[in-house]
Parts: C-alpha cells; structure tokens; sequence
C-alpha cells in the first residue's frame, strides 16, 4: 500500500557485535525471540507454582523441601495462588501469543522490514524484562509474596502487612512489576497499531492480512485502552500503600483492633478499575490463539477460511464488547444490581462472536484434507478447549447463577480451559507451526504429537472435574478443607487427588516440550522455505529470515492470505505475493 | 517434517483423536448428569427458581457442547488425509446468518429467563417486617447482631473495637439503643419468615455465601449490603467466606440455623436474658454459643 515501508529504519547493514544482535537488538525477530523466551521462563515458574499448590489441596500434610518445617502454609498456599495467576497471565499469556509471535511474525506477514519504532519495541521487552526480575523478586523480600490473588483487590492489598505477610514489600513488588508491565504493554501495543497500519505492503488491503494480523491488531487496541487504565489504578494503589492516599481505602477500618488512618476511598473503585482491564485482558489473551487457530486449521485443512470476513467482524466484535462486560466479574460485589443485569446482557451478547467463530473453524475443517501435524493437533484442541471453557461462561454470565456459582471452582474451571489452556494450545500450535521459520529447523514430529496426546488429555483431566466441584459449592483460594464441613468429605477429596495426579503428568509431559524445542534448536531436520506449503508472506522468504526480512526485495500482495485447493491452479496452494500470472490462473 | 506424502498415518491419528473427543463428551454428559456433583437442595422458593434457571443453562449448553464436540470430532475423522482434493469454499452467508441468529436467540434468551430470580431478590427491597440482622465480616470470623426488644440498633465505634474483651462490633457505650444488641456469632433465623441481612465488614472485603440459600454476596468495607430470603426448611447450615480475604479466609465459618417460630422466640428470649457482650471468637465458642441456653447474667 505505501512506499514508507521500504524507507523504514531497519534497511542497512545487520548489526554485527553480540550486544546489539542479541541482548538490546532492535530486529523484531530477535525481540520476538525474546519475548518467546521471556515466557517460556515464566511458564516453568508458573507450572512449578500449580504443581506445589495441586500437591498441597491433595495431600495438605505432605512435607514439601523447601517450606519451613515441611508444611506449606495457609499463606503460603495464597501467595502460591496469586504469584501463578499473575505470571501465568502477565508473562506467559500476554508476552507469548501477542509479544512473542506478534512481534516476529506481524511484520513480516505484512511485508514489512521490522516494527513501525525498532527502539521502542526494544524498550518494551526490556521493561518487561525488568517487570519480570520485579515479580519474582517479591518471593524474596521480607514476609515473602502478597497473597492477595491477582486481582488484588484493597483493603487487603492496601494497608501493608497488617492484612497479612506479603502484603508489605511483596505487595510493592508486585505493584511495581504489573506497573511496570503496564508501561512496556503500552508501547507494545502502539507499535503493533502503528505497524499494521502504516507498513503494510503494496496490495495487502485490510481485508488480504492474516487472521493472525487481524488479531494481533484487535488484540493490540485492547492493550492499549486497557494497560492505561490498569496502570492508573496500579499507581493509585502504590500511593495509597505508601503516600497516604486513600483511594480504595474507606474511612474507620479496624485491623487486629486497631483502627487504620484511611478516609473516604471506594473498594469498588479498584474492581472497577481492574476490571475494565481485566475482562480484556482475557481477549488479549485469546484473540492471538483464534487467530492462530483460524491459520494453522485453514493451512492443513487445505481449504480457505470459512467465512474470513465473518471471522474478522467477530474479531472486531469481541473486541469492542469485550470493553463492556468487566460488570460480571462484579455480580455479588455490591454492585447496582441494575448494572448487573446490563453486564448480564452484554456479556450473554459477547457469546454470539464466539460461536460464530467456533462454527466457521468447522466451517474450515468441513470438506477439507486434513493433515494432521502437531501445529494442526493443537489447533483442534484449540477449538475442542475453547469450546468446553466458553460454554461455562453462559452460566456465570447469569447474575442468578452466578450466584451460587461465584468464586467456586466453577470458576476457576471456566477461566482455565478458556484462557489459560486454549490460549496455551494456541501458544503451543504457534510454536509447532512456525518454529521452523524462526530457527530454520524442524521440531521432532514424535516429541511433538506425544506431547499433545498427553497435555490434551491431562488438561481436561485437571479442569473439568473442577466443575463438578465447582457445582457442589467448593469456595476457590481456600488453603484447605478443613475449616468446612461439607468440603472435608473423601468424594471432593478423591477428586483432589485425581486433579493432582493429572497435573503432575501433564506438567512432568512439557519437559517433552522444553526438549524438544532447545533439542530441535540444534540437531532438528534443516527446514526448506515453506514447509507446510502454506500461503503468506513469511513462507515467501528462507528460514530463518535474513535480517531485513525480505532481503531487500519487498513484496507486492495480489490475492487473500487463504488461497488453498483453488479451482483451476496448479497447486493447491497460492502463495500471497504470486501475481496471477504466475499462479497460472486468470482472475 | 515436511509435508507428508498424502494420507500417510492420518486415519489413526484421526480416529484416536475423534475417540479422545467422544469419551471426553461421554464423561462430560454422564457426570453432569449423573447427579454425583450436586448442590444441597435449595431452602428459598428463589433457590428453586435458580435451579430450574440452571438446569435450563444445563441443556442449551450441553447440547451446544454435545453437538460442537461430536461435529469437531466428526469432521476430524471424515475428513482425514486420504489423497482427496479439499472442497473449495470461501463460506456460506445463509449458515453465517443461521448460527448467529440460533445463538442469539439461545444465549439472550437464557439471559431473559434468569432475569426474574435476579429481580426478586435484588431489585425487590424486604418487607418491613423482615427480620433486620446485621452481618459483620472481619479477619476471620462473622458477628450478627440482633436489635434487641427496642428493635434499634446502637450505633457504633470503630475505636471502641475490643475482640478479645468482647466487644468485636465497637458498640457504643454511650448509646442507650445498643444495651440491648445481641451479637452472636453464629446466625438464628425463623422458618417461613422473611429476613434481611445488612451485611458489613470491618476491614477487607469477605464475602457470604450460604449454599442452601442460593446467595452469595460481597461484605465490603465503608458499605452497608442489603440482602434478603426466606428460608423454608428447617435446619443447619454453613456459611463460609469466599472473597478471598487473608490467610484465614478458609476457615471463615459459621452457621446459619434455621429453627421454627417457638425456637426463634426462646432464642431471643435466651438471648436478651443473657447478654453477652459478646462471645470470643473462636471455633469452639461459635459452636457452643448457637445454642447456649444460659450464661452469666448481663451487665
């Protein structure tokens, strides 16, 4: 579309010393790598936090090394909860699909010699980085991590340690990491608004990008409105924590019988204000898996997309009501309960995209030729997941369900399946699908598929039972289940054991992954350009790609991104840039 | 790998994994049908209400489930790698238009149908001859205080706050409406008579939730909640905590006993005579204290 791409800063020579290629490089490739990296980090400290709590709700007498006299503490156990959540969501969810894969791919899938602001994208990752050292830093202060989940919601993450051990210089940390990671998500997600707009290359209209683009887009508009206001609240909390403010905090708490020297803040304000972010942030971290989804299930079904332009008015569509359903994380919280319902409504409304997407992935696979590779193997699981984990959402999107079934394992079973695995399947597919144009090599197809035999079954394993538990009234966030009667009884703790022992197996099962990928990284079979015959711009050019990406030779986009089994060509796949000509068909 | 040459191991692939998909839904089905995972029956005509809202959820949505699962599962298998040409197909405006509207209609209308529980219970204020309780939520356990024979209750003060020497609400000493307040720590309500809970906190956000009851609701600081019910069995039963609240917050229990009118008076009665200025919170002295007929004389 317009010439500016060409003139961008990368064009020129590759920087040749190790600092500048490797460490505070400004090639989004490499930041892309980074960033992949960066989570790939964080999930193991995530997954290692999941199996210590799964260990503790199975076995709460268990001796685990490393806790003072063997036994994990109540507060323990609660900071266990909430430094998983964060890190999960922060820095595995966030960072992989969108900063990761967005960031090596969105440019090149566009034509585009790197991001709209090279240094500015190094700034985020380095910010995030620094985030990062922050959060996990607050295992290691005095009185430990904050335990007030990751929501965090005040008084009790705003009054210091009075509330609890963590609540003091854990709490600090932790505010000052998701700050942090606030600031680096904003530059982020104006660089990808700014990329995708300016830099896309000749014939690559709006409506010829990738799924992929178009959710890196969406998903990067959401960033940007929510980050901002999550920031906001972030650093009103701080102020509240160490200046004396009193935003969240009302007047005449009495704490251990000691009354707190606060005035005239709201509670509420604080759910509002996260929220706002938060439901988005779930869509920040779905939206890039779908549009993966949606990639990889038309690439090995040889068949267009069905309904790409459907797809994409959902896309758009989650997107924009994805801003006015934060009200149904609020049903019982006091709340007008008028408000309630319109949340009710909206978020009921919210499902209509959803399924519309969900039915034209099997819209895609119908009639296909489907070739079952890993990538494609975590794209049904994708839609199988995301099937399972969104279908709960009708439920608590009821205020009158919702009810009973609020802040139950119901829950935890709904937001699991359809935030943290569907999006980790779609992480893993990505992964899958484009590690050999990342690293020119292939990733072992044996590995790959046992490792998705057992995640996919070990997954379900772990969540789904958590519904039932969820039905019979089981509380979240609860240490154990000894302060309630009908929780203490062998049917619910039969069911602990279960999950437990599922989430060991399919935790031990990513050490396959991890393998895999570092194994892969040296002694995988050498990848051609386009391994999966596939159609977009990245297949066009070497694997790995060269510096600026097209290697001076930009390219020119005459048709759309799915151009599979087209009637009359001579392959069954019609690579983006082909001119009709050369795709030996007149159109 | 690259590409494999056509249809090479994909039937095995797909047939495992089509399995993998119907045993998934076949567990799925049987267990939430099964009745093994269930809610305590309901004790409020609303609980019943919610319920019939929740079996209704319960079939829309499994039968979306069913049908999406079995479908993925189906074309999965169908249309496996066999040498085949793909049908080429950009997609299909009428099914684009079929589905959404079905889900509108579907999820929408699940929404209109829950909505009367919603209302009756919190756009509906309680009758003015509800039974007025005050629910104090702190650090972790629950006081509910009684009006008392004067039917006002006293006010409070935050400074006043004494757990330990039995005053864990700050009553006020200065105020002649709270003499007669009854704190307890445990809550006593008549059958078949309607009751409004002012719930409080003192210091984080708890929250109450009673299973029987089919209600939940927030206790937030520097707010007052209003919730009512109607309880219409007989009984006791737990209230438990769940708004995450501090390192206690698992064992922030107590007991909601629902007795008949006669019970409920002597009770009362029991109560007033008593006066405890309040009980120590601890586990043993809640349980005890819910049917304590007697204790030293009042102040």
């Amino acid at each position: 579309m317009s010439s500016q791409a060409h003139a961008a800063p990368h064009v020129g020579a590759a920087p040749t010393g190790f600092v500048r290629k490797y460490i505070f490089s400004v090639d989004h490739k490499v930041i892309g790598i980074q960033y992949y990296l960066l989570a790939l980090t964080a999930v193991a400290v995530g997954i290692f936090l999941s199996v210590l709590m799964r260990l503790h709700l199975a076995w709460p007498t268990l001796h685990l090394p490393g806790f003072v006299g063997g036994l994990m503490t109540p507060e323990q156990y609660l900071s266990l909860v909430t430094m998983h959540g964060t890190i999960m969501i922060f820095f595995v969810l966030t960072t992989a699909p969108q900063s990761g894969f967005g960031n090596y791919f969105l440019p090149i899938q566009i034509g585009a010699p790197d991001m709209a602001f090279p240094v500015i994208n190094m700034m985020s990752f380095w910010v995030t980085f620094v985030a990062f050292v922050f959060m996990v830093g607050a295992f290691f202060v005095p009185g430990g991590a904050p335990l007030g989940g990751w929501t965090n919601y005040p008084p009790l993450s705003g009054l210091g340690e009075v509330t609890g051990p963590g609540e003091g210089m854990g709490e600090t940390f932790w505010l000052i990491s998701i700050s942090l990671f606030c600031l680096a998500s904003l530059m982020g997600a104006l660089n990808f608004i700014a990329t995708t707009i300016d830099l896309r290359a000749p014939g690559m209209s709006l409506m010829r990008m990738p799924l992929t683009v178009w959710a890196w887009l969406v998903t990067a508009i959401l960033g940007l409105l929510a980050f901002g206001v999550l920031l906001a609240a972030g650093i009103l909390l701080l102020l509240d924590r160490g200046a004396g403010t009193s935003f969240f905090i009302p007047a005449g708490l009495v704490v251990s019988d000691t009354v707190q020297n606060h005035s005239g803040g709201s509670p509420l304000l604080w759910q509002h204000l996260f929220w706002f972010f938060g439901h988005p942030e779930v869509y920040i971290a779905i939206l890039p898996g779908m549009g993966v989804a949606s990639h990889v299930l038309s690439t090995f079904s040889r068949k267009p997309v069905f309904g790409y332009k459907a797809m994409v008015y959902a896309l758009c569509g989650i997107g924009f009501l994805g801003f006015m359903v934060w009200g149904h994380h609020m049903f019982v919280s006091g709340m007008s309960p008028y408000s309630g319902l319109a949340f009710s409504f909206l978020t009921l409304a919210i499902g209509v995209p959803s399924a519309i997407k969900t039915f034209n992935w099997l819209g895609t696979l119908w009639g296909g030729r489907i070739q079952f590779t890993t990538p494609m193997l975590y794209a049904l699981g994708f839609v199988s997941l995301f099937v399972s984990g969104g279908l709960s959402g009708i439920f608590l999107a009821q205020p009158a369900v919702d009810l009973y079934l609020h802040d139950t394992y119901f829950v935890v079973a709904h937001f699991h399946l359809i935030m943290g695995v569907a999006a980790i399947f779609g992480i893993f597919s990505a992964t899958y699908f484009w590690f050999p144009k990342m690293f020119g090599r292939m990733m072992n197809d044996t590995l790959g598929r046992l490792h998705f035999w057992i995640t996919f079954i070990g997954v379900y394993c772990i969540f789904m039972p958590m519904h039932f538990i969820g039905i019979v009234g089981h509380p979240r966030r609860y240490a154990d289940s000894t302060g309630v009667n009908y929780l203490a009884t062998p049917l619910l703790h039969h069911v602990h054991v279960f999950m437990t022992v599922a989430a060991i197996v399919t935790a031990i099962a990513q050490l396959l992954f991890f393998f895999n990928f570092f194994w892969s990284l040296k002694f995988g079979a050498k990848a051609s350009q386009n391994p999966w015959l596939a159609t977009t711009l990245e297949w066009t050019i070497p694997s790995p790609p060269p510096h600026d990406n097209f290697g001076g030779n930009y390219p020119s986009v005459y048709r759309g991104p799915y151009e599979f089994s087209v009637p009359g060509a001579q392959d069954d796949f019609i690579p983006q840039n082909l001119t009709p000509a050369q795709a030996g068909q007149a159109r | 790998m690259e590409m494999k040459t056509p249809g090479k191991g994909s039937t095995g692939t797909a047939l495992l994994l089509a399995l993998l998909i119907v045993v998934l839904v076949g567990w799925t089905v049987y267990t939430f049908g099964a009745g093994k995972y269930q809610p305590p029956a309901p004790i409020t005509q609303i609980g019943q209400e919610i319920d019939v809202q929740y079996q209704r959820t319960l079939w829309v949505t499994g039968i979306v489930f069913v049908l999406s699962q079995l479908g993925l599962a189906w074309a999965i298998f169908r249309f496996r790698d066999r040498g085949q040409r793909a049908t080429f197909s950009r997609g299909n405006n009428t099914l684009e238009a079929l589905w959404t509207t079905a889900t509108i209609v579907l999820f929408l209308g699940l929404g209109v149908m829950a909505r009367h529980a919603w209302a009756a219970t919190h756009f509906v204020e309680a009758d003015s001859d509800a039974i007025r309780v005050e629910v104090t939520g702190n650090q972790f356990v629950w006081n509910f205080r009684y009006a008392g024979p004067d039917g006002k209750f006293g006010r409070l003060d935050n400074k006043q706050v004494a757990s330990s020497s039995g005053n864990p609400l700050g009553l006020d000493a200065a105020d002649a409406a709270g003499k007669d307040d009854i704190v307890v720590p445990t809550l006593t309500v008549p059958v078949d008579h309607q009751v409004e809970l002012l719930l409080r906190s003192q210091d984080v956000i708890h929250s109450f939730f009673v299973r029987e009851l089919r209600l939940k609701q927030d206790a937030v600081p520097g707010m007052v909640i209003p919730i009512h019910f109607t309880a219409t069995q007989i009984g006791r039963y737990e209230i438990v905590c769940t708004q995450l609240c501090g390192l206690g917050h698992y064992r922030m229990r107590s007991f909601l006993d629902v007795v008949s009118d006669a019970d409920y008076q002597k009770f009362l009665k029991d109560q007033e005579q008593a006066l405890l200025p309040a009980p120590a919170a601890t586990a043993a002295a809640q349980d005890a204290a819910a049917t304590a007929t007697s204790g030293v004389a009042a102040k």
